[in-house]
């Protein structure tokens, strides 16, 4: 083992934790959008893209990000403009994202990312901090994008409950026609944070193929979008707990790679983050209490002439 | 400008405004071949012969319909009770698991014996397969999408374990395969389609007859609607739908039995080939009715068979055509806007007509 079970877990956590994050910011205006694993993917191929063009991981992130939530806007316009069902309209964005990004990345199979921003993301050795032993290798020399990943998480906490942007969204996810009645403006709201939450899936799928692996492969996410809508009831609609939720899973989807040597079957190894996934997900459904509830308005359309 | 509901519209109209979609997904599409260097009149025409271009090739694409029809079938079922079930692919793996049990152990069976094992083995498999997230939902309400989404990787990794370790054919040289299955356990060619299309063909039927005719359709339909209404009508909601949802699996699962028996002729993780995934475009876009997944599923399995086609006459990727077909599901999908509501230009005329 070059480095700690727990670096690597962080790691592996990371795109999931960018996942998750958007997706909980898409859910807190009230929609739920399956297509988290197509804007991966699609964010995953754009920021390869952006970085085999330009070199800059800076552009790789930001592509990444543009692509994600244009990808989020072709399903907020169907849900929010055109009323269409959520699920369905998530689940072709799935599809639609698998597909694009498969087309897009043909030519790009087995070529690796440009050294400037393979070294642009070297773990970054926080002086001191990193000498720390067991948990200061693990959270202080991780590389910038694991840093952002982190601080986008306490941002987004900080948003939704200190904020009043925050508290709007918060009412336009829990009562949408309170919220239009007090005058807020219920479909910019959704619109806007349905584009955040592409975004953040976008660049989590470019965690993938531009810092993680880094060459291309056809459906880089692996399950990865799934994984993450499932993490935002595990972490209850919290930020803060989205971190640890993914740190774990992000461990999970490794641990077969780890116990390699112990002659275990890595296929069965391989079952072990969807296994749990559902195991969690059952608990965590079974579980109900007002205080950790989904937005009330959650997957509910909501339409003004129709109050 | 702004939008006023529907008061009715007709069958016709609807269909038209579907036509339309389709076409403007096209159209879209058309523009995108265009950009990449291409006239997209080549590139449709290509397609088509691609498809349907000689007998060989028309025999192809029937033999992509088949599973196409019978995972949309399956899907039809659960969406029809907006139970989300995506966990096709994975119901298709373990049909075939189950199937290929049967046809590596018991392989002397005479034929039509064996073959009929394998579809009963298919059918429990993947309706074993979709029993499980049903009753999680029954239960404990746990989000169906996710649990069957998951279990389509659990399948995968099952599978590749067999293929890897216990079920690894010793006479393969090392190379990690199962078996070939024996010719006993593979389904016969009528007009030179594996019998699967009779099969095909008798199950359109029987779901048209149980959905529109029976009880149990009718439950299905109730469930579907409002949970609430089939509660208070006094269905046991939590039976039809795990009842349903096996038989849903199940037919996901003979889908498996058949792309194992007769394509790939033996279990390996390709067989399912992304067909549970595209049924749930074609079940959609047949607006749920087992007559019209027929020419949507056929439609689709021509765009399949005609994009590996232009693959090697454009050097356009095969994944060309699944991006044509999700943009047909969005323009489709949007298009249902335009069945509800119609938009109305705010000038003076309206205006006098509303206030009239």
């Amino acid at each position: 083992m070059s480095y700690g079970f727990l670096t690597a877990m962080i790691i592996a956590g990371t795109p999931l934790l960018f996942a998750t994050l958007g997706e909980l910011i898409t859910e807190k205006a009230g929609n739920l959008n399956l297509g988290v694993e197509g804007m991966m993917l699609i964010g995953a191929v754009a920021g390869f893209g952006a970085g085999m063009a330009t070199s800059s991981p800076f552009m790789a992130i930001l592509g990444a990000g543009v692509a994600g939530a244009m990808a989020a806007f072709v399903y907020g316009f169907l849900t929010i403009s055109l009323r269409a069902n959520q699920v369905v309209s998530g689940l072709s964005l799935t599809i639609f994202g698998t597909g694009l990004s498969s087309y897009l990345g043909t030519n790009y199979i087995g070529q690796r990312m440009p050294a400037e921003i393979i070294s642009a993301f070297e773990p970054l050795r926080i002086p001191i901090l990193s000498k720390i032993p067991v948990i200061g290798q693990a959270l202080f020399s991780q590389d910038i994008y694991v840093y952002f990943g982190l601080f986008c998480a306490v941002l987004t906490g900080v948003y939704l409950y200190k904020t009043r942007f925050g508290l709007n969204l918060r009412a336009v996810g829990e009562n949408p026609s309170s919220a239009d009645a007090a005058g807020l403006n219920v479909t910019l709201y959704k619109y806007i944070h349905i584009l955040i939450g592409g975004a953040f899936a976008g660049i989590g799928g470019a965690y993938l193929s531009v810092v993680d692996v880094p060459t291309w492969q056809d459906n880089i996410t692996a399950g990865r979008g799934w994984i993450a809508i499932a993490l935002v009831i595990f972490a209850r609609w919290n930020p803060f707990k989205a971190i640890f939720g993914a740190v774990l899973f992000g461990g999970l989807s490794i641990i077969g790679f780890r116990l390699q040597h112990l002659n275990i079957s890595q296929s069965l190894l391989n079952m072990l983050p969807y296994l749990v996934t559902i195991i969690v997900l059952t608990a965590s459904s079974a579980k109900k209490s007002k205080l950790n509830a989904p937005p009330k308005g959650l997957s509910v359309p909501y339409f003004r002439e129709e109050r | 400008m702004r939008m006023i509901k529907r008061a009715g519209i007709t069958p016709k109209q609807s269909a038209l405004i579907k036509v339309y979609a389709v076409l403007s997904a096209l159209i879209v599409s058309a523009f995108f071949i265009f950009l990449l260097g291409h006239n997209p009149v080549d590139v449709y025409v290509s397609m088509a012969k691609g498809a349907f271009g000689s007998a060989y090739r028309i025999k192809d694409t029937i033999t992509i319909s088949i599973p196409l029809i019978v995972t949309s079938m399956g899907i039809m079922i659960a969406f029809k009770m907006k139970f989300w079930n995506i966990g096709a692919e994975g119901q298709i793996l373990t049909g075939a698991l189950f199937a290929s049990y049967v046809a590596l152990n018991f392989s002397t069976l005479p034929k039509p014996l064996l073959l009929f094992l394998m579809m009963v083995a298919g059918f429990v498999g993947g309706g074993l397969w979709a029993m499980i997230p049903a009753i999680l939902k029954v239960k404990f309400d746990t989000n169906e999408t996710i649990v069957t989404l998951m279990m389509n990787y659990i399948a995968l990794q099952w599978i590749t374990y067999l293929q890897y370790g216990p079920w690894k054919d010793p006479d393969s040289m090392g190379f990690p395969k199962i078996a070939n299955f024996a010719d006993n356990a593979i389904m016969p060619k009528i007009f030179g389609v594996h019998v699967g299309w009779i099969f095909v063909l008798l199950l359109v039927a029987f779901m048209t007859f149980v959905m529109k005719s029976t009880k149990q359709g009718y439950q299905i339909a109730v469930v579907g609607e409002s949970k609430d209404t089939a509660r208070y009508s006094g269905i046991n909601v939590s039976k039809v739908i795990v009842i349903s949802i096996i038989v849903s699996g199940g037919i996901c699962g003979i889908a498996g039995m058949m792309q194992a028996s007769a394509v790939n002729q033996t279990l390996n993780t390709q067989l399912s080939a992304g067909y549970g995934y595209t049924a749930i475009i074609t079940a959609w876009l047949s607006g749920l009715n087992p007559i019209l997944i027929v020419p949507v599923s056929v439609l689709f399995a021509a765009m399949t068979k005609g994009g590996s086609f232009i693959q090697t006459a454009f050097q356009i990727p095969q994944s060309a055509a699944e991006i044509i077909q999700s943009l047909i599901l969005f323009f489709v999908i949007g298009s249902e806007f335009f069945i509800q509501y119609k938009l109305v230009f705010n000038n003076r005329k309206h205006n006098k007509e509303d206030a009239a």
